[in-house]
């Protein structure tokens, strides 16, 4: 005889359209455990959680809440069965206080006087019990997104809920911020909940979670204890192929100075000061990291260097100095300087979306005289040919040079602009985020590209707000908050934890 | 100008921002919701012309009232259908009502009574008369209070007490009722109330049909009260003065009510003062016409200060993920 479990869902199909977005799942989630559900973008991890929250209906298959069959048509019998969802995107509403938020769609009366009284109580108590502190009367919009999701789950406990869903809830989190939310996860655990965590991180997965199942195209394909796994054999699963997961690279034989950069500064069209005196430079044949928390004045470099926006101050490439007044430079006259740029936001920077993919390859090098075939025409013919091999060479998929950009996966979309970029041989490429939103097959694919072109002695300059990646990849790193850089350290001379410090603005040498 | 006079013209003020003051009402519903109404001037008119028929027919403004409501709740329906169940362009839908409104009841008018595309005009019980508050007449001699009194407060039709007291109502109701906190809420973030267990379709059709209602009644008291018949585009843009005042009130009912008196003081004034001599410039009676119209357009084009309207204004709700 075993206990039943908190949820059980048997042979839960569902398809949209000709795409089988989950088939024949069946998973067991053990009451008071942290079961983690790992698996690429595009797996069915969400479709998944959205059904079981009612969000969406199966074409076939059962759910079971503690042992009972559960007919779960919407999101309220979802609740009413004891299910609390934190959405990847919270669905706050912005200009309404906490206790607002909280009450909405659980008021208990016509009237919100009592309902608000009640949840304030409730609060309070929710915040001692859980250690989920929280203003009630606070604006959703003034408070950190590390509060924001606090609210989230209040809301869910709020409604009583025992199993509590959380999907993707680290990726717009600080490390501090993602620390103190397992903080909470233990804490809920303790108390008896039971709770589901969607991920990609199998850093996360093997930190926090009791059980973990894996997801690969639309179907489960393992459910293990996360203490006889390691993130090798989780990899493996979710992609079905090995992975490597770190980088494999020589130490870093650098040489001459290519870009240097002194006392940077940027204030933008709203007064802010983004770049608060900025000085670094970067050597041929290294990669220098670029990490902290988004905001603090990364893009706004890249931004500067890559063309954007004008700055004032001094920044030399191969010894001669750029105009940065934005007058006489753009991307373009950047990239003529042997400048390449892989932009943080490759949807809104990097690429047109409905513009197909060859025509997406020859952005920012339309003028080359080498693929013109006449003064006024371009040689599409070649330029076609030519991204075809790109693709072939980058292992885009599918290689179909004529689909728009925007039918292409995240990861392929990276490689589409990383082809653009790298293969003009430049000089310096700064590379802002190569790997948000990419999978774990994508992401080592870019990382080694990247190293490659490290060793055939250009400069890198990476941004990336994933700590792992500036571990794993840069040769240096530079740790940026509110627009200065708070120190420089060697990968292998430093951690998690010191860098964790130096993005929260913390110079424990210089205290 | 003495006393008697300034109290006509803010007599004038109050029966002029009436119909203004219960479209805006009726928008800051619909536009709470999430869903853009355009079409405010559409309803007004189609209700205008139904309740002045129906009440000269039966003879009876009660009967004419109820048309009126029923005409303005046939288009917001039409409108929540195209904007809220079939996720159709919320501008589109209401210009379209617009037209509709626009072309139907000329049409109609010259069908049913062979007027020149007018009601007959209204009188006795097939119009709102004006109401005598208690004392009114003991107290008018009282001074400075009793004018007061008796010719600002007192004697206005019923529609225009209703108005009023709308005011205080809808605010009570959007912001102490669970109504009103889900409205406010499926306006700004229609996904937290879905996912909230509460039904987004149904809440936004409620707000559209609040909106039917007040705009049936703006619409009834222009024909019915403040005039005694219906005219070819009676309405004259007041959807539309509705709508800045809206905006110029940020959505909030109390300053919709000081958005709509001001607009009704400007028509009030250009009523009143055909040409005002400004020590030799004689400002011209159509500027004074004008006036509301062009404040409108200065208010939409967004000098007044910054107006945040509801988050999610203006699109559909798509279920996602």
């Amino acid at each position: 005889m075993t206990t039943a479990a908190a949820i059980e869902l048997k042979g839960i199909s569902k398809a949209f359209g000709p795409v089988q977005a989950n088939k024949d799942i069946s998973i067991r989630v053990m009451p008071g455990t942290i079961h983690g559900i790992i698996g690429e973008n595009g797996a069915g991890k969400s479709t998944l959680m959205s059904i079981l929250f009612g969000f969406y209906k199966a074409d076939a298959g059962e759910i079971f809440i503690n042992g009972t069959k559960a007919n779960i048509t919407d999101s309220q019998t979802a609740i009413r069965a004891g299910i609390g969802m934190v959405f990847q995107h919270f669905k706050l509403v912005q200009n309404f206080s906490v206790l607002e938020n909280v009450i909405l769609g659980a008021e208990d009366g016509a009237l919100l006087r009592p309902s608000l009284a009640k949840a304030r109580g409730e609060l309070k108590r929710l915040a001692e019990e859980y250690e989920l502190h929280v203003d009630p009367d606070a604006l959703i919009e003034d408070l950190s997104v590390g509060h924001q999701q606090r609210v989230e789950i209040l809301k869910a406990l709020y409604r009583q809920a025992d199993i509590l869903i959380l999907d993707e809830p680290t990726g717009v989190l600080t490390p501090a911020e993602a620390d103190q939310l397992f903080r909470i996860l233990e804490r809920l655990r303790e108390e008896g909940k039971t709770i589901i965590l969607i991920t990609h991180k199998l850093r996360e997965i093997m930190h926090i979670t009791d059980t973990v199942s894996v997801m690969r195209r639309g179907q489960m394909t393992a459910t293990v204890k996360t203490s006889e796994t390691s993130p090798e054999q989780l990899a493996e699963l979710m992609v079905g192929r090995k992975v490597l997961l770190r980088v494999d690279k020589k130490p870093a034989t650098p040489g001459a100075p290519v870009l240097e950069v002194e006392n940077l500064r940027v204030i933008d069209e709203h007064g802010v000061e983004r770049l608060k005196g900025v000085s670094l430079n970067v050597r041929a044949g290294e990669i220098l990291g670029i990490a902290g928390v988004a905001g603090n004045g990364q893009s706004a470099l890249l931004e500067v260097l890559g063309g954007m926006i004008p700055a004032t101050g001094t920044v030399r490439m191969n010894g001669q100095e750029l105009d940065l007044t934005g007058t006489a430079s753009d991307g373009q006259s950047r990239r003529a300087r042997g400048i390449a740029h892989v932009p943080e936001d490759r949807q809104h920077d990097g690429l047109i979306m409905d513009f197909s993919a060859w025509e997406n390859t020859v952005f920012g090098y339309h003028n080359d005289p080498a693929i013109q075939s006449n003064a006024l025409l371009m040689d599409n013919a070649a330029i076609r040919a030519d991204t075809a091999a790109k693709m072939e060479r980058f292992d885009v998929r599918p290689p179909d040079p004529f689909l728009p950009a925007k039918s292409f996966s995240g990861g392929n979309q990276q490689k589409i602009v990383l082809a653009r970029e790298i293969e003009r041989n430049p000089d310096l490429l700064l590379i802002g985020q190569p790997t948000r939103g990419v999978d774990i097959g994508a992401i080592e694919f870019i990382h080694q590209r990247v190293v490659e072109l490290r060793d055939a002695g250009k400069a890198i300059l990476l941004v990336s707000v994933e700590l792992d990646e500036i571990m794993s990849l840069s040769d240096r790193i530079a740790v940026m908050f509110d627009g200065r850089i708070m120190g420089e350290r060697l990968p292998e001379q430093t951690n998690e934890t010191e860098l964790g410090l130096l993005m929260a603005g913390v110079n424990e040498e210089a205290a | 100008m003495d006393f008697a006079t300034v109290l006509q013209v803010l007599d004038s003020t109050v029966r002029l921002a009436t119909p203004l003051l219960l479209a805006c009402l009726a928008g800051l519903f619909s536009e709470r919701s999430g869903i853009f109404d355009i079409g405010l001037e559409g309803k007004m008119l189609a209700a205008a012309f139904l309740s002045a028929a129906v009440a000269a027919v039966t003879g009876s403004v009660w009967w004419g009232l109820l048309a009126g409501i029923g005409a303005s709740m046939f288009l917001s329906v039409i409108h929540g259908l195209a904007s809220i169940t079939f996720r159709g362009n919320q501008l589109i839908s209401g210009v379209a009502i617009n037209f509709l409104a626009a072309g139907l009841t000329v049409v109609i008018a010259q069908d049913w009574f062979d007027q020149g595309g007018r009601t007959p005009s209204l009188g006795g019980d097939a119009r709102f008369g004006p109401i005598t508050l208690p004392l009114a007449d003991t107290l008018r001699d009282v001074p400075v209070f009793g004018p007061i009194y008796h010719d600002l407060i007192s004697g206005h039709t019923l529609l225009v007490y209703f108005a009023l007291a709308m005011v205080p109502l809808t605010w009570w109701l959007l912001y102490r009722t669970r109504f009103g906190l889900r409205l406010r809420a499926v306006g700004e973030n229609p996904a937290a109330v879905d996912t909230a267990g509460v039904s987004v379709i149904g809440l936004r059709f409620a707000a559209v049909a609040i909106c039917g209602v007040l705009c049936g009644i703006a619409g009834a008291y222009l024909a019915t009260a403040l005039q005694a018949g219906f005219v070819k585009d009676m309405t004259a843009g007041r959807g539309y003065i509705a709508l800045a005042a809206l905006i110029f009130a940020k959505w909030r009912p109390w300053y919709a009510l000081s958005a709509t008196l001001l607009f009704g003081f400007l028509q009030a004034v250009a009523l009143r003062y055909q040409n005002i001599d400004l020590g030799g410039f004689v400002v011209p009676v159509q500027f004074m016409d004008a006036l509301p119209y062009i404040l409108t357009v200065i208010i939409l084009a967004g000098f007044v200060g910054k107006a945040i309207p509801p988050r999610a204004g203006g699109e559909p709700y798509v279920k996602e993920r």
